[in-house]
């Protein structure tokens, strides 16, 4: 029984790190989608962002600096989004796809230009990647039986930017529901033309949104290659940023209960990884790899109304004419 | 900036506007090329020559186009009753599955028997896959792009789970089925070739290129002459009019994703039936996602996605020369190509619409129009 609740805590904490890069995500989505833009460049986004950060840790050695860069990078593909989506009123979905396979494409294509390792970035040495932060006094817990050893793996020990990723959450429902910027977002993904005709700029709003959401992408992908990876390599994003925005759909557009999908998730597939090649009785040997599909059934699920009934914001997907 | 934007002219609207999207989205590539260092004229010009000059490299880049043209018209047919289709990438990886299992089910029968089931074989399955997304949009009102997108991962996995578990081949690492009975292989185009006496270099194109030019007009009579093709645009254009109009919009909606699934499992022709003659993990590649892209430059219409095709077989093929060529810039270029034309092409279509129009109207004055 002892076992099993340590192997259940190990996989807790494998959870939180998984579900660090999808929290940021899914805030990154929420802020676009809330303020009435489809994002669903999230996953090249993040992309971009491992690329970016993994490059500039490498060339520069400051695992810092590659944060820095990997936000500006992310930014700037909002930025790509919010030009075609916003400014030239194109299609939001289109303008999404474009920029996922720019991605994949410009990261290959710079890295081989950058380090001529076939796209991926040299592996960062220990004082490049952002490691784990062991909290105070986790010698001392160590004593306390049961707590000690929470406090010690699922606590502590995770790098700054899990940490991040956890205060991202509260950041993004404070912003929301508890700022003049975040009601005028609001209403501008429900209404726009009630925030226009208040005299307030829907394109200047919905350009920080997106942003925002940028900057959150941005550090997802710093921790997908310089804290939880040691470098970049093709494609590594692989899928995240579609299972972040399956979560902004789980969680309804919300910030607390999109990061209860990141996390469900996450436990899917730390699980997963768990139980490979473990026989269970009456089930027999697990098919992992069908396991790894649950959010994607549970999303298409979720969004035909079986389970629940998912309500986006208004004006999604709608470009806004004057 | 001084009045209204005069329309755009027909022809400047169909010809000019893409080829000036089209131009853009070179020009940045262009610009990122010389700035790792690397002379883009000179890549252009490599890749021109591997596309078609080089011995073979016509019938590879016509191998390409094939693919393209299949899952173009899969994005294309949806595009028309106004849903936007992500999956065919998933479409066509299950219409690998389809044309598999038919030809094991067939087992060793003749070509004449076996070829056609093995066809039909990709062509339901595809569209199996891609009538479900249909059907909750019709029916319960989910979103096609998000359904669309989750369908391509679990298709993944399914074949994950299938390629390396029940149909794995035996004594095989890596995740593959065994080979197929040979009643299911199309023939080569050189080979054909051959048969009349004209001589060719051994290349992958084979029959499913001629498939794929029967697709483009089997998909232009059903989208502009027949009933169900009106239906499909009308409720593209209109789904309220449509319903007031007598149509059934659930019904439309269901069946133009049937089709379009269909037309995506048909690359398992090509690159099963005709090439591999086995399912091979990922063997969809990407296809899928060009397909975006190739729908998008060619308007939707049956030459535009043939002529959008054959460019991005060309780019394809062409880009496989760059490997050789340079040091620096490799086939990954293809898809950054690629992204900045669905940007250029897509999301930012209409960017040099008002300029255009004005400049045209500047250049050739209007006819006077006399009211009264």
């Amino acid at each position: 029984m002892a076992d099993f609740l340590y192997q259940l805590l190990l996989t807790f904490d494998a959870t939180l790190r998984i579900a660090a890069p999808l929290m940021l995500c899914a805030m990154a989505g929420i802020f676009a989608e809330r303020s009435g833009v489809i994002d669903i460049s999230l996953e090249g986004k993040l992309l971009t962002g491992a690329f970016a950060a993994a490059a500039v840790a490498a060339l520069t050695g400051s695992p810092w600096l590659g944060l820095g860069c990997a936000i500006l990078a992310s930014v700037f593909m909002s930025l790509v989004h919010g030009f075609a989506c916003i400014t030239h009123k194109g299609n939001q979905v289109i303008s999404g796809v474009a920029i996922n396979i720019l991605a994949s494409g410009l990261t290959v294509v710079i890295g081989i230009a950058l380090f001529r390792r076939g796209g991926q970035t040299p592996t960062l040495g220990r004082d490049e990647r952002f490691k784990p932060i062991e909290w105070f006094g986790v010698e001392t817990m160590d004593a306390v039986p049961v707590l000690g050893t929470i406090y010690r793996q699922l606590i502590s020990g995770h790098n700054v930017l899990v940490y991040l990723a956890l205060l991202a959450v509260p950041l993004t429902a404070f912003i929301i529901y508890r700022t003049r910027f975040g009601l005028r977002m609001r209403a501008v993904g429900e209404v726009p033309e009630a925030v226009d005709s208040a005299g307030v700029s829907v394109t200047w709003l919905r350009y920080r949104s997106l942003m925002i959401g940028g900057v959150f992408c941005g550090i997802a992908g710093a921790y997908l290659s310089v804290a939880q990876g040691g470098n970049f390599v093709r494609e590594m994003s692989a899928g995240k940023g579609y299972i972040a925005l399956a979560a902004v759909i789980f969680g309804n557009w919300k910030p607390l209960t999109a990061l209860m999908a990141c996390l469900m998730f996450g436990f899917l597939e730390a699980a997963t990884s768990r139980l490979q090649g473990v026989d269970l009785p009456l089930i027999g040997e697990v098919p992992t790899q069908l396991m790894l599909a649950l959010p994607y059934v549970l999303t298409v699920l979720l969004l035909a109304g079986f389970i629940g009934r998912p309500t986006p914001p208004a004006a999604i997907g709608q470009p806004y004419h004057k | 900036m001084s009045g209204p934007t005069p329309p755009l002219p027909r022809w400047a609207d169909l010809f000019l506007l893409p080829i000036i999207n089209l131009m853009a989205a070179l020009f940045v590539c262009g610009l990122i090329v010389l700035a790792i260092g690397e002379n883009p004229i000179e890549a252009l010009g490599v890749m021109l020559k591997g596309a078609f000059v080089y011995s073979g490299g016509l019938g590879y880049t016509l191998y390409y186009t094939t693919n393209f043209v299949f899952t173009g018209l899969a994005v294309a047919t949806a595009f028309h009753a106004m849903l936007f289709n992500i999956g065919g990438e998933g479409q066509a990886y299950i219409g690998g599955l389809g044309a598999a299992l038919a030809a094991f089910a067939i087992g060793a029968a003749p070509g004449i028997i076996a070829l056609p089931l093995a066809v039909a074989g990709a062509a339901i399955a595809g569209a199996c896959w891609g009538v479900i997304p249909g059907y909750l949009q019709a029916k319960r009102g989910s979103h096609i792009v998000i359904t669309t997108i989750m369908f391509n991962f679990i298709a993944a996995s399914i074949m994950v789970w299938l390629l390396a578990g029940p149909m794995l081949e035996q004594g095989q690492q890596s995740p593959q089925s065994p080979p197929l009975p040979e009643g299911s292989y199309l023939p080569k185009i050189h080979e054909m070739l051959n048969a009349v006496g004209i001589q060719t270099t051994a290349t992958p194109l084979n029959a499913s290129f001629l498939l794929a030019l029967m697709a483009l007009m089997v998909f232009w009579v059903l989208i502009w002459r027949t009933r169900l093709g009106y239906n499909i645009r009308a409720v593209g254009h209109n789904p309220q009019a449509a319903h007031y109009a007598g149509i059934n919009v659930p019904r439309t909606i269901i069946i133009a994703m049937a089709i379009a699934g269909g037309f995506a499992g048909l690359l398992a022709t090509n690159e099963i039936l005709g090439i591999s003659h086995r399912v091979i993990l990922n063997y969809t590649a990407g296809y899928g996602f060009t397909g975006i892209a190739v729908a998008l430059m060619g308007r939707n219409h049956p030459i535009g996605i043939f002529l959008a095709s054959l460019l991005f077989g060309a780019l394809y093929q062409g880009g496989a020369e760059l490997d050789f060529e340079f040091q620096s810039i490799t086939r990954e270029m293809v898809l950054m190509i690629q992204g900045m034309i669905i940007l250029f092409s897509g999301a930012l279509a209409y960017m040099f619409n008002p300029p255009l129009a004005r400049f045209i109207a500047r250049v050739i004055p209007r006819r006077e129009v006399s009211h009264g």
